[in-house]
């Protein structure tokens, strides 16, 4: 019997809080585990982007510049002009993230400038833009008004605003990938690009959609973290891109684009959670805790390798061995 | 080129100089910062400011250059030498860099001492720390103890488990724990200054322990993450942050409640103390010796080690009667 990818990792996700729960029971209860959902809903968000990214053969890896860059400016406008509806922060959070995002996007569609290239470079100039901005300065707790901290906060039905967020973006990031033709498209040009071509996608375009969608999501990230958190500075959430990467590339999102689901970048992005909350409370010294989430990474990525191969693409190789 | 600007620097000070009341036969003690415009600075020159009015007959020359560089700061010492200033108390942008133009100014008989960021020894006569690692390791866990009169159990939450300060700090704290009566460490972790991992790391804490008492957090990052930590838990009075942190970055969280106390050094303390010593070494009333001692004012003296430096006092406890003075300056 063959499993399909998502069901094995998500049996790896149930023995993983299993072997937590054998050191430390609480950590099993309902509460405890929205709470790490709810925690890794800002992964779980960015890891939704850059999956449509890197379903198109790119990558995005300026999503945590992204991020800190929209947080800095929103909180920056909530402290400037403290009576400003936050749904309108959080819609401007998101049109700044998609016009940030846009900008990788024309750099690879126009210029056809290699995408790891491109965002490698927006990385430090977002981060720069950062400090341009804020002068290296914090927005700290006491100049956010109330009602922008409290928004990721807010319980309806008993869950925290962040998880709905994270919810919402699940529904729509599935709608969109499997019932529109935009996120077909996806598929299409990172599968085959020549033939996506010859069906009438422009390639370009798609890639660029691809950034704007993942800008797009990086905003809202950005808006909720610094909410969340209750400080901004030129820092935040730096490097979080890697693990951004490694959630969807544990999910089982192929690099080489054109394969992933919904489902793999969300339990990737869970699975890389539920480890980063275990951790502090099993009393792992820190030196292995960096060892355990990379051997997480590298088992993972071996499990992938070993599913493609199993699709026997390669005829030549088999021969090679007789 | 050099020349002139300096001899223009020096006139155009000069001329401002002679605008204001000046009399000849006042001590003149430059104060010379990283940079203008930091709130940190401007804090330390109300402290001179201070010191000056209490002591009578002292002018201070509060400067530095534009941007935190060690050739602005040259240029600086040249044109207060040129100046015939008394004594020049600078807090360095490059430790070494600066040797040259203060071994100048001391042998023109200027008093040179450094405080906060130090200069090498051979640039200085003494050197001023804001505090010392066991003055720190003791602070940050008797403001536990002190909130804790029972005692109970606490937690250390540092910045990175490889990072240098933090480590001292804790190993100091450790040695003095035993002092306080009932206090309990039972964890160190690490949130590496990330404020979503030391969040994690605080929640853990919670979660793990439940008999916690406080966290103790030495540094500014998390401190900050673990007082939101402990307020979005709702453990708001039960469980206790402090530690390391700067009052700009605190207020809210003292404001909450998360936070009753926290340390940092107090700038206008040491601007006041940097200003108290020059005066006393300037004076003559004091030499700069290994073992010797120099008043300090209000701030009693401090004593100099072999390598000439000194530690000015605790950290400086920030709660919420005085944080609203210091919000805006740091």
């Amino acid at each position: 019997m063959k499993l399909s990818r998502d069901t094995l990792l998500c049996l790896a996700l149930f023995a993983l809080v299993g072997v937590v729960y054998l050191r430390f029971p609480e950590f099993a209860s309902p509460a405890s585990l929205l709470g790490v959902f709810n925690d890794t809903s800002i992964l779980i968000i960015l890891a939704l982007g850059q999956m449509a990214v890197i379903l198109t053969r790119c990558i995005d890896l300026s999503m945590a510049s992204n991020l800190a860059l929209v947080g800095m400016c929103t909180a920056m406008v909530n402290s400037a002009v403290p009576g400003i509806p936050i749904p309108l922060l959080v819609v401007m959070a998101m049109l700044l993230g998609a016009v940030l995002g846009s900008l990788n996007g024309i750099l690879v569609w126009k210029l056809d400038i290699p995408p790891i290239v491109v965002t490698l470079g927006t990385l430090t100039i977002f981060r720069g833009i950062i400090f341009l901005i804020s002068d290296g300065q914090w927005v700290n707790a006491h100049e956010m008004s109330p009602s922008f901290k409290a928004l990721p906060r807010l319980s309806l039905f008993g869950l925290p605003m962040l998880s709905w967020v994270a919810l919402l973006s699940i529904v729509c990031m599935y709608v969109l990938l499997n019932r529109t033709q935009l996120g077909r498209a996806f598929y299409a040009v990172g599968g085959n690009p020549n033939a996506a071509v010859y069906t009438g996608i422009d390639v370009g375009r798609s890639r660029f959609n691809a950034f704007v969608l993942s800008g797009a999501l990086s905003g809202i990230a950005g808006y909720l973290w610094v909410s969340r958190y209750a400080v901004a500075y030129v820092d935040i959430a730096s490097g979080f891109e890697l693990d951004v990467v490694a959630a969807c590339v544990i999910g089982g999102i192929s690099i080489a684009g054109g394969m992933g689901s919904v489902a793999g970048a969300v339990l990737g992005a869970l699975f890389l959670g539920v480890i980063k909350n275990a951790l502090p409370v099993v009393n792992i010294s820190p030196f292995w805790q960096q060892a355990i989430s990379g051997s997480a990474i590298i088992v993972a990525v071996i499990f992938n390798a070993r599913s493609e191969r199993r699709l026997g693409r390669i005829i030549l190789k088999q021969a090679e061995q007789t | 080129m050099k020349k002139t600007t300096t001899l223009l620097t020096a006139a155009v000070l000069g001329g401002a100089m002679a605008l204001s009341p000046v009399h000849a036969d006042d001590m003149r003690i430059a104060l010379v910062v990283k940079a203008l415009g930091i709130g940190f600075f401007e804090a330390a020159a109300k402290g001179a400011e201070e010191a000056a009015a209490e002591l009578g007959g002292v002018e201070i020359i509060y400067t530095g250059p534009t941007d935190t560089t060690a050739e602005g700061q040259i240029e600086v010492i040249n044109s207060l030498i040129a100046q015939k200033v008394d004594a020049i108390a600078i807090s360095a942008n490059d430790q070494d860099a600066l040797v040259p133009a203060l071994k100048k100014a001391m042998s023109r008989g200027i008093t040179v001492i450094s405080w906060d960021s130090g200069v090498a020894q051979e640039g200085r006569q003494m050197h001023l720390n804001p505090s010392s690692n066991s003055l720190i390791g003791n602070m940050i866990v008797k403001m536990a103890a002190d909130q804790l009169p029972d005692g109970g159990d606490v937690a250390v939450l540092s910045a990175s488990a490889t990072a240098t300060n933090q480590n001292i700090w804790i190993e100091e704290m450790n040695k003095v724990v035993g002092n306080y009566k009932g206090i309990n460490v039972v964890a160190t972790v690490y949130g590496d200054d990330l404020s979503d991992k030391s969040y994690r790391e605080a929640q853990g804490l919670m979660s793990s322990h439940p008999d916690l008492k406080a966290i103790i957090a030495p540094s500014t990052v998390a401190i900050v993450a673990a007082s939101q930590a402990v307020s979005d838990a709702g453990k708001t009075g039960e469980i206790l942050v402090t530690g390391l942190g700067l009052p700009s970055e605190m207020a809210g969280h003292v404001e909450s409640g998360a936070s009753k106390s926290f340390a940092i050094w107090n700038p206008i303390d040491l601007g006041y103390a940097a200003t108290m010593i020059s005066y006393n070494l300037a004076k003559g009333e004091a030499t700069a010796s290994a073992g010797g001692e120099i008043g300090m004012g209000r701030l009693g003296s401090v004593t100099l080690s072999d390598t000439l430096d000194g530690a000015m006092s605790d950290p400086f406890v920030y709660d919420a009667s005085n944080i609203n003075d210091f919000k805006d300056i740091f």
